[in-house]
């Protein structure tokens, strides 16, 4: 991991409070770094904090919720500590976002020319000639047909996946740095789905745009990815290079999650799916967050939380059974870090 | 809007439960919701007022006294004494209720007629549904106060005709709420397996279409007694409602009109009050409508 | 939607139909022989048969409702049976009055209750957003009529700033304006602020932020603009409310417009005059309904095609 970082997040914390003033830390406790031109997947089931660790990055949580630590670095920037203006500057011009829902992301009452326009206008100080031309070539390179059309046309004159190709057009305008996909294709059909992602990748190669891609789905990670963070309760708990993550998953709730899935390269017999459920997210365990779902959790990951551990091949890992502390049987140690090998 | 559609079940083992369940459920709501509450309680002590507030007045709230006349607040008179002399605090504690009760029997009266119309209407649908509609749609074309100020034309203005020119203007509104509602519940399936089973219309409406549509019922009771209060005093306050020496409050501010000039104070006490009942009814029926929100459980 | 408008206005034909029905029936309703009020107590058979015949009274109901209907569309309502002047020319300088009077409070009720509303939706749970409603919880609960004699009270009588009753000069419109257009502000600004505040949750305004636009260009360009569609309605809701206060207003500012006229002449038993005033009302009522849901359906057309 030589290249030139583009974004850096270093434990960022991202909390919510509810009505009660009660602290609802979203995000706890979230590093990784994405080169340049890359993609990075975060994956991580609902309520992982995946979404809002996007959001964070742009500064788009909502009204109660706020920071509450770590540093973003976008360009060696730090993006919390940007003002209001500079990072409106930054939003859909060096870094912008398409999100999950493609049928309600767009407003109903205005054209998809104009909504496109917007951020040329803004950002690149457009005039309406230009801009038109513009946004006929970003329709065009998303794969829209007759865009001098189409960029009359209202959202709800088209399908889902129309508006989710409108949605990375309008993400493109600018030509962004980077671009952060906040599960692009949950909401669309499979077939869909896949042509979205071939969009995104090879959109991608074309503009050099470094990606965040961000997933429950491990399939999507495999096809797309170059990078992986794992998320678990607000944290990041292993963070590798998606060959490798796939190859030697470390943290034990990697290994749960590869178990449960379908994969072609691995014969597997039968899927195992993790026991228990995802902690409540005003109830975190005081340790380890997986600890009360993992299979070799001991006294220490009950009672104390470990830290994301840096190697030297630059992937990460949260977890007791790398550590030094470990107290439990070394079998298991010996036993991942062959795997590791 | 209607509260526990959720099991036909729970019901089967005694008649009326299902109401007794909805209630329950009400009140457990009602009584999560501060704005509702607030607003119940001052209801209830406005009530309290009206009810056992001339017990303990020291006036007469129509004897007049000329030797005090158009006087200001003073600790004798505490909202002071009107152009007779005569004691504007009693005589607003005695027009709480009179305000009160034209309100809340006005709403009752227009409410039965409208939930009758609007059941039959959603429950039964085809051409009987478009006829009845339409008739509230004639009715609702004639806005606020000007149907009742139609009726009085003809009746002459009294108590009882403001009473009915209000329940007139109130039919058409229940009518809407309840059609709209008995259509959602009546294509519930369980409405549908009632049906099969035999159950005739009567017990299908009372026993299963009536308890859940209770509480925008209840909802819509509450916010129209505060306009059939502010549609009370005002046609009292036009001298077509209640008559001299009446102390209904609509009828004091018109008192008070005429001194505008020389004491103010009449026509203000009155007319606070009345806001103050409004503002109850409205608080309360806010609160309800939060508070039965099914997107808010 | 030119389709939906002729199958509105094709809608309106039965309810201006029944509107008609029930005002011409006032006056066959009322007690007591119309001939004789107008003939006064102890006018002799003759003079009352004689307005009997003049009137048409001594015709068939259905006759007379056919002539009631064909004059009324003729805007001929008979002569005031009091003054004897036409009817039409007794209503119409008090209608332009009600009319000014309801445009001008209306526009009050608008421009107060939106900026109220999406102040409060804004900043909402802040000072400003308390404030507002409760503002607002307590100008909904008013009577106007209260309202009216209290800002007559104090800005006419105490401060002596603005003359306490009349309509015309720009003066004299104010405080009759504040008191009709109150509670109609009070009702768009609750309606405002929810429904903005239903809006600024939705996707599409985070897409908005995530544009980079401020938050100024959001409110107004993308929030207000899907949330008028629920204040629209509102405001619609509101011109009934509007026509009905309108009677008590001008009864309190002394404004000689049709509410005061329609009252002070049910006091003296004119019917003509109440049955002119109140279909004139109720047709008016209608009309703006209808235009209400018109412009509904044209914020609604890029949501919903139908």
């Amino acid at each position: 991991m030589k290249e030139e970082i583009i974004l850096d997040v270093r434990d960022l914390r991202t909390s919510f409070f509810d009505d009660e003033g009660f602290e609802i830390k979203a995000v706890d406790g979230v590093s990784f770094e994405l080169p340049k031109g890359k993609t990075l997947g975060i994956v991580g089931e609902s309520g992982s904090g995946k979404s809002i660790t996007a959001l964070s990055i742009l500064r788009l949580i909502a009204k109660n919720g706020k920071i509450a630590g770590g540093e973003i670095l976008f360009n060696n920037r730090d993006l919390t500590k940007l003002s209001e203006k500079d990072i409106r500057s930054i939003r859909g011009n060096d870094i912008s976002m398409i999100f999950q829902e493609p049928m309600t992301s767009l407003n109903p009452v205005y054209t998809i020319g104009k909504q496109i326009y917007e951020a040329l206008k803004i950002h690149q100080g457009m005039d309406k000639e230009q801009g038109k031309k513009r946004i006929i070539e970003l329709l065009e390179l998303v794969g829209i047909p007759s865009p001098e059309q189409r960029m009359k046309q209202y959202p709800h004159e088209l399908s889902g996946g129309m508006r989710q190709r409108v949605m990375i057009a309008m993400a493109l305008a600018c030509n962004p740095k980077l671009l952060i996909a906040d599960e692009p294709t949950t909401a669309l059909d499979v077939t869909i789905q896949a042509q979205i992602l071939e969009l995104i990748n090879s959109l991608q190669e074309e503009l050099g745009m470094s990606v965040i891609m961000i997933t429950h789905d491990l399939g999507v990670v495999a096809e797309t990815c170059d990078y992986v963070a794992v998320m678990y309760g607000g944290q990041v708990v292993e963070y590798q290079e998606v060959k490798e993550l796939f190859k030697n998953p470390k943290h034990p709730y990697t290994v749960g999650l590869l178990n449960s899935m379908p994969r072609h390269d691995v014969d597997v017999d039968e899927l195992e799916p993790i026991k228990g459920n995802v902690p409540s997210i005003k109830n975190m365990p005081k340790g380890c967050r997986f600890a009360p779902r993992c299979p070799f959790a001991t006294e220490l990951c009950v009672t104390e939380l470990p830290k994301l551990d840096r190697k030297e091949d630059g992937s990460e890992v949260r977890c007791w059974i790398y550590s030094d502390k470990w107290d439990g049987d070394p079998e298991v140690k010996v036993r991942n870090e062959e795997r590791t090998s | 809007m209607s509260s526990n559609l959720s099991n036909p079940n729970l019901e089967q083992s005694q008649k009326g439960s299902l109401f007794l369940n909805n209630l329950k459920d009400f009140y457990r709501r009602l009584s999560r919701n501060k704005a509702a509450l607030i607003g119940g309680y001052l209801i209830l002590f406005l009530i309290l007022v009206a009810i056992f507030g001339p017990l303990f007045t020291v006036h007469d709230p129509n004897e007049p006294d000329y030797a005090v006349k158009l006087a200001g607040p003073s600790a004798e008179h505490w909202f002071g004494t009107d152009h007779h002399g005569r004691d504007i605090f009693t005589r607003v504690i005695h027009g709480i209720g009179i305000t009160m009760t034209i309100g809340v029997l006005s709403t009752i009266l227009g409410g039965v007629v409208g939930i009758i119309l609007g059941i039959v209407s959603g429950y039964y649908g085809g051409k009987l549904d478009t006829v009845i509609m339409r008739l509230m749609d004639i009715l609702l074309a004639f806005p606020g106060i000007l149907l009742a100020l139609a009726l009085i034309s003809i009746l002459g203005a009294s108590r009882q005709n403001v009473i009915i020119a209000i329940a007139l203007f109130a039919v058409p509104t229940f009518a809407r709420i309840v059609r709209g509602s008995t259509l959602s519940v009546r294509n519930l399936e369980y409405i549908d397996a009632m049906k099969a089973l035999g159950a005739s219309d009567f017990r299908i409406i009372f026993l299963h279409i009536l308890p859940n549509i209770l509480s925008p019922i209840i909802v819509q009771g509450s916010i129209f007694i505060a306009s059939a209060v502010l549609s009370a005093s005002g046609l009292s306050f036009l001298g077509l409602g209640e008559q001299p020496p009446s102390p209904e409050l609509g009828a004091l501010l018109s008192d008070g009109r005429d001194f505008i000039w020389d004491a103010g104070h009449i026509a203000f006490f009155p007319g606070l009050v009345i806001m103050l009942i409004v503002l109850a009814f409205n608080v309360f029926g806010d609160g309800l409508r939060d508070a039965l929100d099914p997107k808010m459980r | 939607m030119l389709k939906f408008i002729i199958r509105r206005l094709l809608q309106l034909i039965p309810v201006l139909l029944g509107v008609t029905i029930i005002v011409f029936s006032l006056m066959h309703l009322t007690p007591g022989n119309p001939a004789h009020i107008i003939a006064g107590e102890n006018a002799p058979p003759e003079t009352v048969a004689q307005i009997e015949k003049r009137l048409g009274l001594d015709e068939p109901i259905p006759v007379q409702f056919y002539h009631f209907v064909k004059d009324a569309v003729m805007l001929d309502f008979g002569n005031s049976w009091r003054t004897s002047l036409p009817v039409t020319t007794e209503l119409w300088p008090r209608f332009w009055v009600t009319f000014e009077l309801a445009v001008y409070s209306m526009i009050f009720s608008i421009v107060v209750g939106m900026a109220a509303g999406i102040i409060s939706a804004v900043r909402q749970y802040s000072w400003a957003d308390v404030t507002v409603m409760l503002v607002a919880l307590f100008g909904l609960s008013m009577p106007n009529f209260w309202l009216g004699l209290m800002l007559m009270q104090w800005f006419s009588i105490n401060l002596g700033w603005l003359p306490p009753t009349g309509w015309g000069s720009p003066e004299q419109i104010i405080l009759p304006v504040i008191t009709l257009g109150t509670s109609g502000a009070a009702v768009i600004a609750r309606m405002t602020r929810s429904s903005m505040l239903d809006v600024i949750s939705q996707d599409y305004i985070r897409t908005a932020r995530a544009k980079g636009l401020k938050e100024r260009v959001i409110t107004y360009r993308h929030a207000l603009k899907n949330a008028l569609i629920p204040i629209v309605t509102v405001i619609g809701l509101q011109f009934g409310g509007l026509l009905a206060g309108a009677v008590l207003t001008e009864s309190v500012f002394a404004i000689n417009g049709m509410g005061k006229l329609i009252v002070d002449r049910i006091l003296a038993r004119d019917f003509p005059v109440v049955q002119a005033g109140i279909l004139v009302i109720a047709v008016v009522f209608v009309f703006i309904n209808l235009l209400v849901d018109i412009s509904y359906k044209f914020l609604n057309k890029r949501i919903d095609m139908d």
